[in-house]
């Protein structure tokens, strides 16, 4: 990854590139409580230089919490956060390095959209002409020198997003925190913005760690995917380690797509796409169809086996066509040995 | 019907176009159009019949004639050039009229200050420091209940306080700060600010409050991710952010203090000048006429305070 951003950093020599100030982040058994309860329980975690990191786990995981600590918006209760090889604890946000997104943005809706952008140059005592001579710049940067003069409010939701992008990097952060950065959008803009985000990080080659719910949104935009629950990681690893090893029934679940199956006491992940459906009688385990749902490029069939589980098979549209199965069928259903994946808990 | 969503046709459309103007276009309610006319007619006949038409009588009344034992129906400009009397003259000196003005404008200045300087500090800690609604909710009330007691008595009670040998002067001496009670404390400009202040700085607080707890609290984490210290915060961000609230509070502290007479007389001792005070010395001398065009010209004057002051911020979005 190093490589890669090094790489996008010569790509842009027109003069705006951003100086890559890239720095390792390491997170040092990080504990948040709350009076009694804890909301982010010893995490640890390195996360390099240039790396696009998302922290994705339920609502109440501990997920923002986390960012928060980084962003140092929050007090970290116990443990460290290092920047590259300073212990960042009790520095404010502007000293530390990071730059925060927040979930709705939160432009200044008094501020047009090149004040906004030179806000923090303005707080740090910048001149006048020059705060907005590199607030244009990042404008450019982000495409969006036209809307300079504009208000927030006369923005849509995805240059509202732009916008608040250049924002925070206007200072060169070294590493650029997003608080669900999505969430505001809707499904279309959702997924164009999402690309952009992705290409913004590999041109700038610092860190980007983002907070989500959708193993969706994390599956395509990270390297690093942190998937947590009840305050602690529960697997770190790529989109694809984390989708295709999952080391826990919660990771399994989490990310979908997975059956867990109960077998000698132990639990295994199956991948839905990957459990065989036959003609009864065939190898493999009896079981009767609950449910046939039409996705398009896939049809979903929900099975109950005999044993009383409860399985997820996912078919091409093709495959379901060769031997289609409507509710209340048996059929028998098995899985190559290779398929199965076996789970911590 | 079934026509449209199975294929929207040439026929369908058309159809449902014809649809659309059999129940009329611009149709957006069931209700018939005059029931909202008369939702309103209550509150527009209190307005008009103890606001409106008062304003025009009052306003018909100043171009009137009146004599020691009379007065006459008339259009006379007469009244109008006694309030100003001496003013344009060009003799050294203001006339009556001006230096009255000038003095309530003084009791403006000094009150507007204090109650916004108080009142956005009462509101800030309100809405910034406590954390918790139900503890804002408490101590808004803590603010508010106080007022529900009358003017006249918040008022009064301050002359036990600030007399001659009130609680304030008697302490003062106790302590051995002073060696003979301050006369200033009562029945003077202090006196009559002090009160102005304490009644009306809650008209301050109400609308600056509302105009914080709208700041989205992401915009003071934005603003300290930015760098911005809390002084920052608040010139860069806050202020600007509850201006419409700023301006609402000091239209009312304005346009009260203004026109009052009531503590202006009582806190002075009846020897301060205020515009109030003027027609209502009028309106006892059975001098109805000019006390009517000195009220117009109040009314006039407060009206352009408060254009220049609707000029300087924009506040139809906090309405």
């Amino acid at each position: 990854m190093a490589v890669a951003s090094v790489g996008a950093n010569d790509a842009c020599p027109e003069g705006h590139a951003l100086p890559n100030r890239a720095a390792d982040l390491e997170l040092a058994a990080i504990t948040k409580a709350y009076g009694e309860t804890i909301a982010v329980d010893r995490v640890s975690l390195k996360i390099p230089a240039g790396t696009y990191c998302c922290l994705l786990g339920p609502s109440g995981c501990g997920k923002s919490s986390t960012l928060r600590m980084i962003a140092g918006h929050e007090f970290i209760s116990d443990g460290d956060v290092m920047i590259g090889d300073t212990v960042v604890n009790d520095l404010p946000p502007a000293k530390r390095g990071t730059a925060m997104m927040f979930q709705s943005y939160a432009l200044f809706p008094h501020l047009s959209v090149r004040e906004n952008v030179a806000f923090s140059l303005k707080m740090a005592g910048a001149a006048k002409a020059e705060r907005l001579k590199r607030a244009d710049d990042l404008l450019a940067l982000v495409d969006m020198t036209r809307y300079g003069d504009r208000l927030p409010a006369q923005l849509s939701g995805g240059q509202q997003q732009r916008v608040a992008l250049a924002r925070a990097l206007v200072t060169n952060p070294t590493v650029l925190l997003l608080d669900e950065p999505l969430s505001a959008l809707d499904p279309f803009l959702r997924i164009r913005m999402r690309a952009e985000l992705k290409r913004y990080q590999r041109e700038f080659g610092i860190s980007f760690i983002h907070v989500t719910h959708s193993q969706e949104e994390a599956m395509a935009l990270a390297d690093m995917v942190v998937v947590m629950n009840d305050g602690r990681i529960e697997q770190v690893g790529s989109p694809r380690e984390v989708f295709n090893a999952p080391k826990t029934v919660f990771v399994a679940k989490f990310m979908g797509g997975h059956n867990v199956v109960p077998e000698g006491g132990k639990s295994y992940a199956v991948r839905a796409d990957r459990i065989k459906l036959a003609r009864p009688g065939e190898a493999g385990a009896k079981a009767t169809v609950t449910d046939v749902e039409y996705q398009g490029m896939t049809v979903h069939v929900a099975l109950t086996r005999e044993d009383g589980t409860d399985l997820l098979v996912t078919l091409a549209e093709t495959e379901f066509d060769r031997a289609p199965v409507s509710v209340g069928d048996t059929v028998s259903v098995g899985w190559q040995p290779a398929d199965r994946h076996e789970l911590a808990a | 019907m079934t026509e449209t969503l199975d294929a929207p046709t040439q026929v369908g459309a058309s159809n449902a176009d014809k649809g659309v103007a059999r129940t009329g276009a611009r149709r957006t309610s069931w209700t018939p159009a005059w029931v909202a006319y008369l939702q309103a007619a209550p509150i527009a006949l209190v307005f008009l019949l103890f606001f409106i038409l008062p304003l025009i009588a009052t306003f018909v009344v100043s171009f009137w004639n009146y004599t020691e034992y009379s007065i006459e129906p008339a259009f006379a400009l007469t009244n109008y050039q006694d309030v100003f009397y001496g003013c344009f003259s060009g003799s050294s000196g203001l006339c009556t009229t001006f230096a009255t003005y000038l003095s309530t404008l003084k009791f403006v200045a000094i009150v507007w200050a204090m109650t916004l300087a108080i009142g956005f500090t009462i509101a800030y800690f309100l809405a910034f420091h406590i954390r918790t609604l139900p503890m804002q909710i408490a101590l808004f009330m803590v603010c508010t209940i106080p007022f529900w007691t009358s003017n006249v008595i918040r008022m009064i009670s301050w002359i036990p306080l600030l007399g001659r040998n009130g609680l304030v002067n008697e302490m003062l001496l106790a302590t051995g700060l002073i060696d003979r009670p301050l006369e200033w404390l009562l029945y003077s400009d202090f006196a009559v600010s002090l009160a102005l202040i304490h009644l009306y700085t809650l008209f301050m607080v109400v609308p600056i409050f509302n105009s914080m707890m709208r700041i989205d609290r992401s915009l003071i984490e934005a603003a300290y991710d930015a760098g911005a210290s809390g002084w920052q915060t608040l010139t860069n961000v806050i202020i600007p952010l509850v201006k419409p609230g700023i301006l609402i509070g000091s239209i009312f502290v304005v346009t009260i203090v203004t026109g009052d007479y009531l503590t202006i007389g009582i806190m002075g001792g009846q020897q301060i000048a205020s515009v109030g005070k003027v027609i209502q010395t009028q309106i006892n001398f059975l001098q109805f006429p000019i006390a009517a065009a000195n009220a117009i010209v109040l009314l006039a004057v407060v009206l352009v305070t408060i254009w220049g002051m609707l000029r300087l911020v924009d506040i139809r979005k906090e309405l």
